[in-house]
């Protein structure tokens, strides 16, 4: 694919040759993100595509400071926001280009959308936070798992899991308990996504279906930037 | 809240700015002492000190990990955690607050890095507009006989190693500081700083320096007597 950045995009990093895919998948924590992508990944590999993936906070530069920057109690929005750039930034340079270089198709648990929404739900200005992230990459694709957050919080619940802190934002003080905060704090987030469908061209995936009929989008959706003939109706006959 | 925008809250702002070497560290240090001596609170910050960021930025100097993109991230990371943290508390409060080094530095040095130069003043747009911003021109010979005269050799990246412009750390060192001089006279002008002579005595330059904050002082609280 043709490299394009959404700014100035990274000074003394070769863009010009990167044959691989960057695709991006967007949504909430408990939409289902990381069952989707594995389900992708082990698809595409057996289709023979050599496939990368990667995600929020994982770059080697900031793990471990962003994750002792969220134990604590003074993790400030614009702090937050910088953080997170740095860590995409690492990735982009230190991990996903050079994969794309070597023509691999990369799959992105979330990308510079969740930042914006994040930021713009505690204050932040969306435009200051998309200029931030000028030196990020366009993907091919940006798959929006998409769900309300009544259904959200159901989904989380019945698996056992835990209402997460700050997927919650309880340091913006929305509301006095936990299950208020949530749902206040994912309606704010889905109104950021919301906003940024039309302006980043999101292809919006109803998440509120089974994980067989997302899949099946999904595949579908990859496969006419990747090859047509990777997906077929019939799932049997799709691997 | 931006560079071009007064804070708008009862304390003062004062910056230093300057290559390595121009001495603003020292005139500030300097001032700190009068301040307090005359009865004012002061509350002092440096540029890359935020116990949040600062494990990080001491991996990726040590591993080598940081490209001129997340060299300037990482800076603006740091400079936000002390901004709401170190910054804007004191300022709200009536202190006086002493930076060594504000947002200028990133538009000099991230440029000279290769970044761009619009890119780098967005990346601080919600730091607020010193009261005072000092910039201490020197010219490089200065700079580098303060800098190179006591030491061995100079840091990675205080000579720019990571530029690749020589494989001589002096060497690099002067090119990179030049470069980085070139960029804080373009900034210097943008911002309106104001210029101290950073190569007259130290004592002629603290006297200018205290000339220039003495307006700044009306209408501020001083301690009691008593008060610690």
């Amino acid at each position: 694919m043709e490299t394009r950045f959404y700014g100035a995009g990274l000074p003394k990093s070769d863009a010009a040759n990167l044959p691989g895919h960057l695709i991006v998948i967007e949504g909430a924590d408990g939409v289902g993100r990381s069952t989707h992508l594995e389900l992708l990944q082990g698809w595409l590999e057996g289709h023979g595509f050599a496939v990368a993936s990667t995600g929020l906070a994982r770059s080697a530069l900031t793990r471990r400071g962003i994750v002792e920057a969220k134990e604590g109690h003074n993790f400030d929005r614009t702090t937050m926001s910088l953080f997170y750039a740095t860590d995409l930034a690492d990735r982009l340079e230190n991990a996903m280009m050079p994969a794309l270089r070597s023509g691999f198709v990369v799959l992105a648990d979330r990308y510079i959308f969740t930042m914006i929404a994040r930021g713009a739900a505690r204050g932040l200005s969306a435009e200051w936070l998309a200029k931030v992230y000028g030196f990020a990459i366009v993907p091919e694709r940006v798959f929006f798992l998409r769900l309300p957050p009544d259904d959200l919080i159901r989904r989380i619940l019945r698996r056992g899991s835990d209402i997460d802190y700050w997927e919650s934002g309880r340091d913006i003080g929305l509301a006095p308990d936990l299950y208020t905060s949530f749902r206040k704090y994912q309606a704010m987030m889905l109104q950021q996504f919301d906003q940024m469908t039309d302006p980043y061209g999101f292809q919006i995936v109803d998440a509120s279906r089974t994980v067989e009929e997302v899949q099946a989008e999904l595949r579908r959706g990859l496969a006419g930037i990747l090859d047509p003939t990777l997906f077929q109706p019939n799932p049997d006959a799709g691997g | 809240m931006s560079l071009r925008e007064s804070h708008g809250f009862s304390g003062r702002l004062i910056v230093v700015e300057g290559i390595d070497g121009s001495g603003k560290s020292t005139q500030l240090s300097l001032l700190q002492t009068f301040l307090l001596s005359e009865g004012y609170d002061v509350s002092f910050t440096e540029w890359n000190s935020s116990p949040l960021v600062k494990d990080t930025t001491k991996r990726g100097k040590k591993k080598n990990l940081f490209t001129p993109t997340t060299f300037s991230l990482i800076h603006a990371t740091d400079f936000a955690d002390r901004h709401e943290r170190s910054i804007l508390p004191p300022l709200q409060a009536g202190l006086i607050v002493l930076a060594d080094r504000w947002a200028y530095t990133a538009f000099a040095r991230d440029v000279v890095r290769g970044c761009a130069p619009e890119w780098v003043r967005s990346l601080y747009e919600f730091a607020t507009q010193p009261d005072l911003a000092l910039y201490f021109r020197v010219e490089i010979d200065t700079s580098v006989a303060r800098i190179l005269g006591g030491r061995v050799q100079p840091k990675y990246h205080e000579a720019g190693m990571d530029l690749g412009l020589s494989t001589d750390p002096f060497q690099s060192f002067r090119i990179f500081q030049s470069k980085v001089l070139e960029e804080y006279e373009k900034v210097s002008a943008e911002f309106a700083l104001t210029v101290i002579d950073g190569s007259r005595s130290i004592v002629e330059q603290q006297r200018e320096v205290r000339k220039l904050v003495k307006p700044l002082l009306k209408g501020l609280t001083k301690r009691r007597n008593g008060d610690h």
